[in-house]
This record gives C-alpha cells, sequence and structure tokens, in this order.
C-alpha cells in the first residue's frame, strides 16, 4: 500500500481522523502550554501581589458581568508602542488572582490593566454615568445604572470561598469579614482600616463615589471604581527587576 | 462512508471518483493542487529553522532557548532602549535646558511642543478636554485663570505631585461642606449663592438678600476666597467675580457646591511619567495661552 492509500484510511473514517486530528492537536497544545508551567517568567512570584480586597472583588464581578472586557483587553504586551503608551507591561503575576483573568482579546476602548490612580474617582464615576460627558467623542456606553443600584454583598463572603477553592489563598479570617471588610473599604471607616490594612496590605479606602457617607449605603459604582483604581498598582517597577526570571 | 470498489473513473476529466454519488453527482477524488503541497511542504521546513533559531521545544526542566536567546523581555528592552537611543539628543537637551529658555531654540521647540503634545492627550484630554478647554469640574488650561498659579514653577508642581491626592507633595485644601455638614442653613446658603452670583455680575432673582449673603460670606468664606472674593492660588480657591465657573454658574449648581463642597482632585504625575515627559508637559500647558 502507498503511503498516499494509507492516508486514504484516515480520510475515509471518521473516528479515526477524529483521533488523528485530536493527536496532532495536543501535540501543539503541549508544546504551547506545558513550558509555561516552568518558565520563571510565568510562575514567579513578585513583591506587592495579593488577592483582591472583597470589594475589588464585588467590583471585578460587576466588571465580567457588564461585559467590559468585550471593549478592553487588560494586558499591556511587551511591545515598545504599548509601554510607551501605558507604561510597564503586564506580568503573569499582576493575573495570579484573577479567577478567571480578564486579559481580553478585543480593544474597542484603551488596555485598562495599568488604568489605577490614573484618574481620579470622580471622573471614573463621570465617565461611567454619562462617557460622553468627559470624552465627547466617546462610544462606551453609559454605565448609569451602576452608581444608583445598591451594590448587593449578601454572597460576598460565598464569592471569597469560590476564588479559595480555584486556589487564591484567601484565609478564613478574610471569608470571615469580608462583608465587613467591603464597608469599611467604601466607607473609610479609619477605626476598622488598620484591620483591613493588615489583610490586604495597600488597599484604596475611601468613599468611591462621594456619596456613601451621605447616602449610608455603597452602590455597584463604588465597587467598580475601587476595582479599576487597584488595577496595575500592585507591584513597585522602580524595584522590580525585568531580567531576573527571563526564562 | 466511501468505499473504493465503488471508484469510477470520471469520463470527463480521466480522474477517479471518491465512490459517493448523490443523485448522479460524483466527488471527484483529485490530488493536492502542487503549489498548495509545496507551501505546505516549506512551512514546514520553516518551521524545523524556527525552532532551531526561537525558544521552542518544551524539555524536561526548560524550554530550548534558540540559537540567538530571543526573549519577549530583553527584545522590548531593546526596542526602547533603540527609541530612547533616537530620541536622545533632544530628550536629554530638554532635560538640561531651563523651560523659559526652550522657545530659543527652534528645533528643541519643535519637539517639545510635539512631546507635551501627545503625552497631554493620552494623560491629559480625558479630564481636561483635547485641547485644554476643560470641562464641568475639570479647569480650563486655555485661559489666564489659574487656581494654582500659572507660572511656569507653579504649573510644574501642580502636574508633578497633583490636586487632592495621596501625594504628599501634592496640593491640597478642603473647602467646608457648608449644607452637608450644618455649618451654614438652606436660607444662608441661599443668600451667600446670589451674593457670589451678583460678584460676577450674574443676574439675581428679585428679593435676594444680597447684604445678608455679604455678611455670610465674611464671615464664612472670606478666609480662603479674600475679602474681595478674588480667590486665593495658595490653597486653590477660586476667584469668585471672575465669571470663569468650574462648577457651573447657574443657582442650583452653586447651591451644590456650597452645599457639599467639590474639592476635586488630579492624580499626582511624577508617579507615572518621567521627569523630561513632565517638563514637555509644563510647557505645552504653560504655552495653551495662560501661562504667567
Ligand atoms: C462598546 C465598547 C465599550 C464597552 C462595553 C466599555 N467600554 Fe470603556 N471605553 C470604550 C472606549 C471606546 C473608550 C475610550 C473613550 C473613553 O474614554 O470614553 C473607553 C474608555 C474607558 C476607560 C478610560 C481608559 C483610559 O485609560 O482612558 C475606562 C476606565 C473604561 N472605559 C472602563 C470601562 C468599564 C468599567 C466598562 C464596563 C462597565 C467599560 N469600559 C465598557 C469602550 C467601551
Ligand atoms: C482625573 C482627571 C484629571 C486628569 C487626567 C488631569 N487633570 Fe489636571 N486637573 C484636574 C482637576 C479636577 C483639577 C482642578 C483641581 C482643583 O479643583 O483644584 C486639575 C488642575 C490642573 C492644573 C491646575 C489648573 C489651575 O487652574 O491652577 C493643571 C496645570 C493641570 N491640571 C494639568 C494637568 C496635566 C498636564 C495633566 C496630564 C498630565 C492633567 N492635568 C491631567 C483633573 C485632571
Ligand atoms: C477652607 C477654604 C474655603 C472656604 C472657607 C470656602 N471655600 Fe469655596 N472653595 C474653596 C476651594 C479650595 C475651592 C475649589 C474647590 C475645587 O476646585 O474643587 C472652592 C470653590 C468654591 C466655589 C466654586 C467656584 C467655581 O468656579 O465653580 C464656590 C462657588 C465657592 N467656593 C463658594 C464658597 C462660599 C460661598 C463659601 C462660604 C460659605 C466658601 N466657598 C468657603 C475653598 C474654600
Amino acid at each position: 500500500m502507498s503511503a498516499w492509500a494509507k492516508h486514504q484510511i484516515l480520510e475515509t473514517n471518521a473516528i479515526l481522523l477524529m483521533i488523528g486530528a485530536l493527536i496532532v492537536i495536543s501535540i501543539g497544545g503541549i508544546v504551547e502550554i506545558v513550558p509555561l508551567f516552568y518558565l520563571k517568567n510565568t510562575i514567579e512570584t513578585v513583591d506587592g501581589v495579593r488577592p483582591y480586597t472583597p470589594l475589588e472583588l464585588a467590583g471585578r464581578n460587576i466588571y465580567v458581568r457588564e461585559g467590559c472586557y468585550n471593549c478592553h483587553s487588560q494586558m499591556v504586551r511587551p511591545l515598545r508602542d504599548e509601554v510607551e503608551r501605558y507604561g510597564h507591561y503586564s506580568l503573569a503575576a499582576e493575573s495570579m488572582y484573577d479567577r478567571p483573568f480578564q486579559w481580553g482579546s478585543k480593544r474597542t476602548g484603551p488596555d485598562l490593566a495599568r488604568v489605577g490612580g490614573k484618574y481620579s474617582d470622580t471622573w471614573h464615576l463621570d465617565h461611567l454615568n454619562d462617557p460622553r460627558s468627559v470624552i465627547p467623542a466617546s462610544i462606551m456606553p453609559s454605565y448609569r445604572w451602576l452608581a444608583e443600584t445598591e451594590l448587593d454583598i449578601t454572597y460576598l463572603d460565598e464569592d471569597l470561598m469560590v476564588q479559595k477553592a480555584l486556589g487564591v489563598p484567601y484565609t478564613d479570617e478574610m471569608i470571615e469579614n469580608a462583608k465587613r471588610d467591603a464597608v469599611i473599604q467604601g466607607t473609610l471607616d479609619p477605626v476598622e482600616a488598620d484591620d483591613l490594612l493588615a489583610r490586604y496590605p495597600n488597599a484604596n479606602i475611601r468613599d468611591f463615589t462621594g456619596t456613601v457617607t451621605a447616602s449610608g449605603r455603597l452602590t455597584e459604582a463604588d465597587a467598580l471604581i475601587a476595582y479599576l483604581q487597584s488595577l496595575g498598582t500592585a507591584i513597585d517597577f522602580n524595584l522590580y527587576d525585568d531580567n531576573a526570571n527571563i526564562r | 462512508m466511501a468505499d473504493p470498489s465503488n471508484e469510477k473513473l470520471d469520463t470527463v476529466t480521466g480522474f477517479k471518483t471518491t465512490g459517493h454519488e448523490w443523485d448522479g453527482i460524483a466527488e471527484l477524488n483529485q490530488p493536492l493542487p502542487r503549489w498548495w503541497l509545496w507551501i505546505f511542504y516549506a512551512c514546514i521546513l520553516f518551521s524545523v529553522g524556527y525552532w532551531i533559531v526561537y525558544p521552542a521545544w518544551p524539555l524536561v526542566f526548560s524550554a530550548t532557548n534558540g540559537v540567538i536567546g530571543w526573549n519577549s523581555r530583553t527584545a522590548v528592552d531593546e526596542a526602547i532602549a533603540q527609541l530612547q537611543a533616537d530620541r536622545g539628543p533632544m530628550v536629554d537637551k530638554l532635560s538640561k535646558t531651563e523651560i523659559a529658555a526652550i522657545k530659543d531654540d527652534p528645533e528643541l521647540l519643535d519637539f517639545t511642543r510635539a512631546y507635551g503634545s501627545i503625552a497631554f492627550k493620552e494623560n491629559c484630554a480625558p479630564c481636561h478636554g483635547a485641547g485644554g478647554g476643560g470641562a464641568k469640574g475639570y479647569p480650563n488650561l486655555i485661559d489666564d485663570d489659574w487656581l494654582w498659579g500659572g507660572s511656569i514653577d507653579n504649573i510644574a508642581h501642580t502636574i508633578a505631585y497633583g490636586v487632592r491626592n495621596a501625594n504628599s507633595d501634592s496640593r491640597y485644601s478642603e473647602m467646608p461642606a457648608f449644607g452637608r455638614d450644618g455649618i451654614l442653613t438652606g436660607a444662608q446658603i441661599r443668600d451667600v449663592t446670589q451674593y457670589v452670583r451678583s460678584l460676577s455680575g450674574l443676574p439675581v432673582p428679585h428679593g435676594s438678600d444680597l447684604e445678608a449673603g455679604a455678611k455670610i460670606f465674611a464671615d464664612n468664606c472670606a478666609s480662603c476666597h479674600g475679602d474681595d472674593a478674588r480667590g486665593d492660588q495658595e490653597i486653590g480657591a477660586p476667584n469668585l467675580t471672575d465669571a470663569i465657573w468650574l462648577y457651573g454658574s447657574a443657582t442650583p449648581d452653586v447651591v451644590a457646591t456650597i452645599t457639599n463642597a467639590r474639592n476635586s482632585s488630579m492624580p499626582a504625575w511624577s508617579e507615572r511619567l518621567d521627569p523630561t515627559t513632565l517638563k514637555a508637559l509644563t510647557f505645552y500647558v504653560h504655552n495653551l495661552g495662560g501661562g504667567e
């Protein structure tokens, strides 16, 4: 039988063809994925990276719920133009507690991996309420209801539990205090702030929308802005050595 | 399933058919086109070369590094080093030149303008507008009305350390929330609102008690905004007589300002941008029209 005719066996037998295709694709997958398990720059741990605070996690859930990732990536690629525009390229370590990650694949709007601290909370609120009020030509939709809807923290502790089951190192203490931590972070209760900061170093603690102190309730916008303001701020790149973990 | 025994010769083309037949229509079993096959083989050959040159195969404890030692991290570092080398002489010159002297060197002037304008579009335009014209709550940088001062030094400081943020050198001041914190009553706020509006010649409703408003102003507001209400750039208190309103001049806007205070903030750009970029931005903003 010639080689050509042997190939015909595969081509004329659906099951065999499927098994063959599976083997070939697995080889591709193994070659692409397995090295990531031991490449230093994908498994390095970097000082400063910590799990999300409960309020940030709630904001992240809203980010996912509203599909912000359809227009925004969170991944500054190691390319000159991106580093020039957005800042230091993203490290794998920065998404190590993202379940699931928000790298995205579409940039209708700008990358958000380093947006934390770039704007004021007021700007984010204005921008979410009506993007056109600050960027006249913006095509981003308005998310006006976020500032009007009270944040539902009923299941926040369970949320942390799910994240923990997926491998995020939330401690029992963190889970127990999840709801209170969210309230403290959003309303600036300085007496309790120390506990929160011990659990989540460098967390921003304040009234993100400027309405919580007066109304006594957290809104979805508070959580989302807390999340946005935390993005890309964990690592001090003055101390990080780009070349320490190349391979 | 195709059955080889069903293969027939197609009389028109002379090729065999696969043996499938639908209502008399049969499928030719032609070999792949030559050109396609050769490109396919060439790709396989190319990939072998690629495996040798670039990092590729996973081994037990690491992956093959490739003979040229390419790596995305070093590659971007090199690309940026190259960029800095290209810009180097001008950036160097800019970092060594006093802002006031930039305009004496036409080449440096062009470079600084372009550099500043790009940095402004990326970082500042979302708040201050693409042309620096500002928006409600975000000051106009083109006019010669300044909250924190329009000299080169003042602008440089405002940009580098921002306003009301966590940076220890940030510009800072806080207007009290007169209504929310119960310092003034609703009626007092209405009076002082109309008084403040009258200062820049806005028409006030009939029956407004401007005298009471003036008294409230002298007692509560003059310490920051000045006896003549012309503001104080040391603490970013705006001039209230100049008909330029950051938060709107309509009665409800001014009432809201006095009731809740605004105390808006701007990030400290020295935390994100390098000193040369800050310098170019300072020059750019100073030259937008209102620099002192
Ligand atoms: C239809 C696409 C689209 C969706 C969906 C979308 N955005 Fe945007 N976004 C944009 C565009 C376009 C811009 C740039 C113009 C602007 O700033 O408004 C932008 C800008 C931004 C910026 C400013 C980024 C910067 O560096 O200037 C932030 C922050 C942001 N979006 C957050 C969000 C969040 C949070 C959501 C989900 C609630 C969201 N976006 C959903 C299109 C989108
Ligand atoms: C998040 C929105 C935001 C961004 C982004 C921003 N600014 Fe500002 N800026 C403000 C606000 C708000 C004020 C007024 C603060 C106050 O009330 O005193 C201000 C004030 C200023 C002032 C002082 C104006 C005066 O009248 O004294 C200068 C100068 C300035 N900004 C320059 C810049 C430059 C340059 C950039 C870009 C690197 C920038 N800003 C980016 C919000 C912003
Ligand atoms: C502690 C100092 C301080 C005191 C006291 C104070 N202000 Fe202010 N005021 C400020 C500052 C600072 C701003 C600018 C806030 C900003 O830019 O976010 C401001 C802004 C304003 C504005 C907004 C101007 C505009 O362009 O939109 C008005 C109106 C105003 N003040 C009125 C008053 C009145 C009326 C009182 C007294 C009842 C008063 N202020 C007392 C510091 C003060």
